[in-house]
């Protein structure tokens, strides 16, 4: 099929794309890495839609530190997450989520911002930041917000953003020194959406356990943590499993996706402390 | 006219090595001519709206609001478009009993699948006339649906055609020896379920139609991506009661077929229709959310199968109840029997016994038709056989290749004709055997599933022996009425520049086959492959032939360039005579001049030959023949098809905490005679054995009880790609047919015939002493875990 765009826009700063944005009478979508939303157009799932072109905003992108927490630019790239010495030391499990992201083409071209805003329970970088305690930038018309990646996501492709608003970037605490962070998943091929996939970080404060397509929206199992914090794992294996809903489709059912969340979570917990299951 | 194939210092040895493909360069720069590259004056888009509903009436169509849409030129009915385009009805006289009903370009008052076209929308754009088709609203009422296959025959299913009695199209039953004594004294019987998934054969060229209608010529010029354009030109002359000798189809660069591109389409006929009724040009270019649901599918069957053996490891029989399902139609004009029908000619295939019971019954429901897709009913026969064969190995505790040595047909035992009564001229079955072992090495393979096993990973090795049906005879279609050739020719011509042209009836659809003739062609001359320009693909200048289907273009097209080629260097020889005052055995062609058989030594450049004959004829003698130009047609007689065999071994590991399957290895040993381009053989085996490896693993086009399609899109349907795949190793025996000069037999599907079989056999290697066993393609991690009881709802 051929697209059917309403119309396109390139922003020159943030304010312009906000100011598009808000004249765009709910038709506004923002453009950036365009690896999920021009698809979608291209299968005219989406039309009409006022694209706001924000990719030539250099502000929005790059990765930067101060002491205790990372800072990346909704605009970086997954190519640039992939390779960056500073994520590497700070916060590996993006780097690993990398990877598992589909293909080189995409991860050039798709942007952290653009995943986090798109929602898509099945992607990996919305479960990473809920793994990683992260916080969620964004800016309207209304000025800044700051928002916790768990009030973030609320359903499928739905977010806490407004229709004004544009992800500006995320920020996250840098991992302690003995901090482990690990992501296991299941995929049919090389690069297709997990048919589940558990992030997990172990910390100071205790174990963050967030899991992709098993739900509506990236899930953060707190009766899982919880047990892990205490020693139990099979407990958090049961926990787990009761914990999610997980739907059913044409790859695998919601019953298969319950049990393979527990096979990765001992897996997980086996990555961190170097043991074969 | 021989050709020492034996002597690899030959003059013009060119059948046999792998010579540079003449298309490579051309397709790789991005210079190839795909239909969709064509752009002609006044075209005009057509774009379908498609029934939504498996099985629906249509009460009204209302256009509308379509009618504002900037670009919008026309819209057509299904009764519109039945007033130029007569239906077409699938069956086959051999296929006895088969029965379909009339088909139509688009539904008139009901639609039968989700996909059908319901109604033709034509702008000046893609995007104008999918914005008008958004906007055309039809009327349904939705109608009962038959989708489950097991139950499309029971008393309270309704008939999908009632004008058909009911929802059988087709059945057949053959039987040889004594099946039910067989097994009742056998020392072991061995009874599985299988299931084959439906899925399709994704190309990377979707379908692609343009047809002009000029009305000052009456002639219909059709622009097609398909693998038969004589078959084309004649199902469109009949169809739009047009003269064939009106009808042009032109077929230039095609972008994979695999089957696909070989039937008649509901929308390429709407297309051809509405060309001839607005007499301008018309494009259609399906999209790849509409081939899901329009491109034939295939391999959806379900058997039921045992067989016996006695103590010694000897197959008694074999008894096989297959089913299949083909959707609404039967598929025009091949029908959509075959497939049901190649089960019960394969089942057993590589193996000498004397009792076989084999039933296929092809039932209607609301899907996507289902036709021939590459390798057609093999891989599921193979799965049968090979899957029934290790289990009961595994029941006698025997070695999965020691069963099967000792029942394959010996190497010296031909020719021979199996109990489904196919008859074999030669196979190397033992000889395959044989390379293969020694290729993966099978002992040392062991030693490292054993190694691997006792570290708790679970690896598996599974072997599938085949046969594969090429080079068909007018047996397969031509005898059952339809106007499908089996035969071919070739036309090779000189020019005066001393170059070669070939045109042949065969054609190129990505796989090689202009590089294949040009390497015959060159040899049979005697110029190098480069001085040989190939034309394939144009009914108003090929000579008229049957094209690309059932691995027919080496073996049927490649013995009429040859003898076509051999014919013209005659032709050359005996003005060189004339020219040379020699006699004409006293000379040959080598690299492009004439020369001294004896020594060598160069006489005569070709172009020099050329230059005389064109324009200085008055120097030859009076009546010497001028014609440097040959044509010669080739048809097999003695054996309906030319059989093929092969055996393929697959290495693999599988993850049983996820059931994740991991391919390690692969390997093919095949036998299709006479190579002619090494490199093009291992490519086709290797691409079949993706295809085959994507029907084991991944390809499954899936249905709700509504008989919704749930995924039709490249995110949702999994083809194999290349991360997945495993290294393959590929080896040859060459048992040339005695029917041809060039010896060739086909190979385009040996891959995918044998690969499903083999990954089915080594995941089950791997399962066996966990006491699992899985049957139902694609196998999924789901259905592996399932299958060890490791899921608990």
């Amino acid at each position: 099929m051929k697209a059917s765009a309403g119309g396109y826009a390139r922003a020159n700063d943030l304010g312009h794309a906000i100011e598009m944005l808000g004249s765009a009478d709910g038709m506004g979508r923002v453009l950036a890495g365009g690896q999920s939303l021009v698809a979608a157009m291209n299968m005219r799932l989406t039309t009409g839609d006022l694209l706001v072109d924000i990719s030539r905003i250099s502000a929005l992108s790059g990765i930067t530190e101060d002491a205790a927490s990372l800072r990346i630019g909704a605009l970086t790239s997954h190519a640039e997450i992939g390779t960056d010495p500073l994520v590497r030391t700070y916060a590996p499990l993006l780097r690993d989520a990398v990877a598992c992201i589909a293909h080189a083409a995409i991860r050039n071209r798709g942007t952290i911002g653009g995943a986090l805003a798109h929602a898509d329970p099945a992607a990996e970088f919305p479960a990473c930041v809920l793994a990683l305690d992260a916080t969620i930038h964004v800016t309207g018309r209304d000025g800044k917000r700051a928002i916790p990646a768990d009030d973030f996501f609320h359903e499928v492709f739905e977010t806490a953003l407004q229709p004004d608003e544009i992800l500006t970037a995320i920020t996250l605490p840098k991992a302690e020194r003995d901090e482990r962070q690990t992501l296991q998943e299941v995929t049919r091929r090389s690069g297709d959406y997990a048919l589940a996939g558990l992030c997990l970080v172990r910390r100071r404060a205790g174990h963050r356990v967030s899991l992709l397509s098993v739900g509506s929206r990236p899930v953060l199992a707190r009766h899982a943590m919880a047990h892990l914090d205490a020693g139990d794992i099979d407990g958090a294996v049961a926990a787990l499993r009761a914990e999610i809903d997980p739907p059913s489709d044409t790859q695998a059912s919601a019953g298969y996706r319950r049990h393979i969340a527990g096979v990765l979570l001992r897996r997980a917990m086996a990555d961190l402390t170097g043991e074969k299951t | 006219m021989t050709v020492q194939f034996g002597n690899p210092d030959r003059p013009n040895s060119y059948i046999g090595k792998t010579v540079p493909r003449p298309n490579a360069r051309r397709l790789v720069e991005g210079r190839g001519k795909y239909v969709d590259d064509i752009l002609l004056p006044r075209m005009v888009h057509v774009v379908f709206v498609r029934c939504p509903f498996a099985h629906a009436r249509i009460n009204g169509i209302d256009i509308s609001g379509a009618k504002s849409v900037k670009g919008l030129v026309r819209v057509f009915t299904g009764a519109e478009l039945a007033e130029v385009c007569t239906p077409w009805v699938a069956v086959l006289a051999h296929l006895k009993g088969l029965k379909s009903p009339p088909q139509h370009p688009m539904a008139i008052d009901r639609a039968c699948w989700v996909g059908e076209p319901v109604v033709a929308v034509v702008a000046t754009s893609r995007a104008a006339a999918e914005d008008a088709a958004g906007l055309i609203e039809v009327d349904y009422d939705p109608l009962p649906v038959v989708g489950d296959m097991m139950t499309a025959l029971d008393k309270d299913t309704p008939v999908l055609h009632p004008e058909m009695g009911d929802n059988l199209a087709f059945q057949r039953l053959h039987e040889e020896g004594n099946v039910d004594s067989a097994f009742a004294s056998a020392h072991k019987v061995v009874s599985a379920r299988f299931r084959t998934a439906r899925h399709t054969g994704v190309t990377l060229e979707p379908r692609s139609i343009l047809v002009d209608w000029n009305p000052a010529e009456r002639q219909l010029t059709a622009w097609h991506a398909t693998q038969a354009p004589h078959m084309m030109q004649s199902v469109l002359a009949t169809h739009l009661e047009v003269p064939e000798s009106r009808v042009r189809v032109i077929c230039g660069d095609v972008g994979g077929s695999y089957g696909i591109k070989v039937h008649v389409y509901p929308d390429e006929m709407a297309t051809a229709a509405i060309a001839k009724i607005m007499g301008r040009p018309v494009k259609f270019i399906a999209d790849r959310l509409e081939s899901f649901s329009t491109d034939i599918h295939a391999r959806d069957h379900e058997i039921e199968a045992r067989i016996a053996v006695d103590e010694a490891g000897n197959i008694l029989a074999f008894d096989i109840d297959d089913w299949t399902a083909i959707g609404a139609y039967s598929v025009y004009p091949r029908t959509s029997a075959i497939e049901g029908n190649q089960v019960v000619n394969l089942c057993g295939g590589p193996y000498d016994f004397a009792n076989y019971r084999a039933k296929t019954t092809v039932v209607f429901q609301n899907k996507t038709p289902t036709c021939q897709y590459r390798a057609v009913g093999h891989p599921i026969a193979v799965a049968i056989t090979e899957g029934l064969v290790d289990m009961a190995a595994a029941e006698l505790g025997m070695d999965p290749v020691e069963i099967r040595r000792r029942n394959m047909y010996a190497d010296d035992s031909y020719p021979v004709t199996s109990p489904a009564k196919m008859r074999f001229e030669g196979l190397s079955h033992h000889q395959s055997m044989d390379k293969l072992m020694q290729l993966m090495d099978y002992d040392a393979l062991r030693v490292d599933q054993a190694e691997a096993r006792s570290r708790g990973v679970h690896r598996g090795i599974g072997i599938a022996s085949f046969i594969e049906l090429t080079n068909p005879s007018p047996f397969m279609y031509g005898i059952g009425g339809a106007r499908i050739s089996a035969q071919d020719g070739c036309t090779v011509r000189m020019d005066p520049d001393g170059s070669i042209v070939a045109l042949s009836g065969v054609t190129e659809q990505g796989q090689g086959t202009e590089a294949m003739l040009s390497q015959i062609v060159a040899e049979g001359v005697g110029v190098p492959p480069s001085n040989v320009r190939v034309i394939t693909g144009d009914t108003q200048v090929t000579p008229y032939g049957g094209g690309t289907w059932a691995s027919r273009g080496a073996g049927i097209g490649g013995e009429a360039a040859l003898l076509s080629a051999r014919a013209l260097r005659d032709s050359i020889l005996e003005i060189a005579a004339a020219m040379l005052q020699a006699d004409q055995v006293s000379l040959d062609i080598r690299d492009g001049a004439v020369v001294d058989n004896d020594t060598g030594a160069a006489r005569m450049p070709l172009e020099e030959l050329g230059r005389i004959v064109y324009f200085r004829g008055d120097t030859l003698p009076e009546g010497l023949p001028r014609e440097l130009v040959q044509t010669r047609h080739y048809i097999t007689s003695e054996y309906p098809f030319a059989f093929t065999n092969g055996v393929q071994a697959s290495y693999l590991e599988v993850d049983t905490e996820t059931g994740v399957v991991t391919l390690l290895k692969h390997w093919c040993v095949e036998d299709c005679g006479r190579i002619i381009n090494p490199q093009l053989v291992d490519e086709q085996i290797r691409g079949g054995i993706v295809q085959g490896l994507g029907g084991a693993l991944f390809e499954e086009i899936h249905y709700d009880e509504d008989g919704q399609l749930l995924n039709g899109s490249m995110a949702d349907y999994l083809v194999p790609m290349a991360a997945e795949m495993p290294d393959m190793v590929i080896g040859h025996v060459e048992t040339p047919t005695k029917e041809s000069t060039l010896g060739a037999k086909g190979a385009g599907e040996a891959g995918t015939a044998g690969a499903p079989a083999a990954v089915m056999n080594a995941i089950n290697d791997a399962l066996r002493p966990l006491g699992a066993q899985v049957t139902e393609m694609p196998f999924t991690p789901e259905r592996i875990l399932r299958a060890l009881g490791a899921i608990e709802d």
